[in-house]
């Protein structure tokens, strides 16, 4: 029963992992906190569900359609709120990504309805190893979100484009001065993170089987605790922080109560802000 | 006599608003109008208690339904449980509302920037879990209804007409009294912690306890609005005081120009206008407001009366502005009257 939990919560810490790492590499990047992240994952979860239902796709052609619009949508808030607004306050950025967020949210109303849908799949068996019931969806959300560290792991690692990123983030005059091309960085890391972010809508809308405007709300918020937990801008720290934030969850709806789910993890999160405000991974510079 | 006459025409704007919106009824018949005054009114005054802590404090707040709830549901719950009236539910809601403001902003103002405002929307967000699931004492998703109206020397207020003179007086006040309080000691410290706020610590101002007091005199204002609203509309559920109405006077206040006192009148009166005349539309208004918001930004991101600051009163009678010089003279009495930096 208690590992029968543990796996569960695994399933998902790993979609708050997954949003969580998108949000880390935006701020990380751009000195930036995106108030739409949670409304862009909904999007996502709201495109794949387009796929699936409306157009009879395949789940892995949902799942790059929703990769991709979760990136433009990421590219055309960073144009409007950070490239169009440099100069500007930080304060004006932040009203824009509020501002985004409340645009997302109800041209979902708009366009799909307010009531929760149910994410069609014709995947729904599971099997018992060792005991432990798992979902045939549970092993997709592993293997997709461990398949997205890998690939980001490799990107930040391995490749030009991910060390100009790195550059950028460490220190975008410098990376200019280098031959980094700043802007286009900045726009491909909110990119990217977004579409992370958009994966974990639709890992979250098969996992759940419900797909609802509202959804991303409470979930942006949960990915910020995430990535305060783990220390803001550091990416392992939010892969952390993210499982750790689903194992709590889980094990205190399991053992506690389910009404109050959500104040857990904010508990957490003012707990953190008050007395360690770098979270468990963070420099003590990380974010001013 | 002279100085009586000195200190009316000083006040002579103050009292013309209010002239012109007491006598407004006898021209305007329609109950509708009324209403859209009385709506007008409240988030008037929830606008300007916002523009304390974003406008003059610097602080960025996006969680200020909050205490807007903690005022209605506070005076509610008093007046439909222990049979209270009106007049004794309103600083009850006031009261619940500063305490609440009190904890949340003892602990939290430490935190700078991006942090508060996170606090403040989390907050706001378990406030309105709370009032959704503590089902015995807020009556849950269903909300409260049946909350007494409030009554004057026996007369209960029936129509909108009493509603709208009570709005207003209160309206008023509070915007002459921030007016005053903004040009004081008090109003000039909150100015200067928003300029720099090391430079203003280097002072010898205690930041954290001015931008408590900031946050808990907002929300005092926030719950008088409530109390009205909680009395005015005799409903109340937890879906009118969530992130959404917080994201409404955000935008309001950023629409209208923070940090000056007329900012959320013309802010709130302009917004709650538009989505009244389009309420055809009324299920693109959130898209309306969000648009609105981002163009805002990019074009005037300091609001449509722009950060300047604009008196109630007239300087009365004219007083010779002494201008300091920017060249070799000392002192320049006579010219560059127009020479004032703008205030920021």
């Amino acid at each position: 029963m208690f590992l029968q939990q543990v796996f569960n919560g695994l399933a998902q810490g790993s979609t708050y992992a997954l949003i969580a790492v998108g949000f880390a590499l935006i701020i990380g990047t751009l000195r930036l906190v995106s108030f739409c992240h949670g409304e862009i994952f909904m999007m996502g979860a709201y495109v794949a569900f387009t796929v699936v239902s409306r157009w009879q796709g395949s789940l892995l052609a949902a799942f790059v359609v929703a990769f991709a619009a979760a990136a433009l949508l990421g590219a055309l808030v960073e144009f409007v709120g950070f490239r169009l607004l440099r100069g500007a306050s930080r304060i004006s950025s932040l009203l824009v990504t509020i501002g985004f967020s409340t645009i997302f949210l109800n041209a979902a109303q708009l366009i799909w309805g307010a009531q929760t849908q149910s994410f069609p799949t014709d995947i729904d068996s599971a099997f018992e190893f060792m005991g432990i019931r798992f979902t045939f969806i549970q092993i997709v959300v592993y293997a997709v979100t461990i398949c997205m560290f890998i690939l980001l792991h490799l990107l930040l690692g391995k490749t030009k484009l991910g060390r100009a990123i790195r550059a950028t983030a460490l220190d975008h005059e410098a990376a200019f001065v280098m031959g980094v091309d700043v802007n286009r960085i900045y726009s491909f890391t909110y990119a990217l993170g977004s579409a992370l972010g958009g994966l974990a809508g639709v890992l979250v809308g098969l996992y759940y089987n419900a797909v609802y405007p509202a959804m991303g709300g409470m979930m942006g918020l949960k990915a910020f605790s995430a990535c305060i937990l783990g220390g803001l801008t550091s990416i392992p720290g939010a892969v952390v922080a993210g499982f750790f934030l689903g194992e709590i969850e889980n094990l205190a709806v399991a053992y506690i109560s389910s009404g109050f789910r959500h104040v857990f993890s904010f508990a957490i999160l003012i707990f953190f802000l008050i007395f360690r405000p770098r979270g468990l991974f963070g420099r003590k510079d990380s974010i001013r | 006599m002279k100085k009586l006459s000195y200190a009316l025409i000083r006040c002579a704007p103050i009292l013309g608003a209010l002239l012109f919106f007491c006598t407004l009824p006898l021209y305007v018949r329609s109950d509708y109008i009324l209403r859209v005054f009385v709506q007008i009114g409240i988030y008037v005054l929830l606008t300007s208690s916002l523009n304390i802590v974003n406008g003059y404090t610097g602080l960025f707040s996006v969680g200020h339904a909050a205490f807007f709830g903690l005022g209605a549901y506070g005076s509610a719950i008093v007046c439909t449980k222990l049979n209270l009236s009106f007049w004794q539910g309103l600083p009850t809601g006031m009261l619940i509302a500063s305490l609440a403001a009190y904890v949340i902003a003892k602990p939290t103002l430490r935190l700078k920037g991006v942090f508060l405002t996170l606090v403040t929307m989390g907050s706001n967000m378990i406030i309105m879990l709370v009032f959704l699931n503590w089902d015995s004492l807020t009556g849950g998703s269903l909300g409260i209804m049946g909350i007494p109206m409030p009554e004057i020397f026996g007369t209960k207020f029936l129509r909108p007409l009493p509603y709208y003179y009570l709005i207003i007086v209160a309206d008023i006040l509070v915007i002459v009294l921030l007016d005053r309080l903004m040009r004081s000691r008090f109003g000039l410290t909150l100015k200067a912690i928003r300029e720099d706020e090391r430079a203003a610590s280097c002072n010898g101002i205690n930041v954290a306890r001015y931008k408590t007091m900031a946050f808990v005199m907002a929300a005092v204002i926030a719950g008088a609005a409530g109390s009205f609203y909680a009395h005015y509309y005799r409903y109340i559920s937890p879906e009118a005081f969530n992130f959404t109405e917080s994201f409404i006077i955000v935008t309001m206040l950023a629409f209208g120009g923070p940090g000056n006192i007329l900012g959320p009148v013309v802010g709130a009166a302009i917004l709650v206008g538009v989505t009244e005349a389009f309420r055809a539309f009324a299920d693109y208004r959130m898209v309306f407001y969000g648009t609105l918001l981002v163009l805002m930004m990019i074009f005037r991101s300091k609001g449509l009366l722009g950060g300047r600051e604009y008196s109630l009163t007239i300087t009365w009678p004219p007083v010779k502005k002494t201008v300091y010089s920017k060249g070799d003279r000392f002192l320049d009495t006579e010219k560059e009257e127009n020479d004032e930096p703008a205030a920021g």
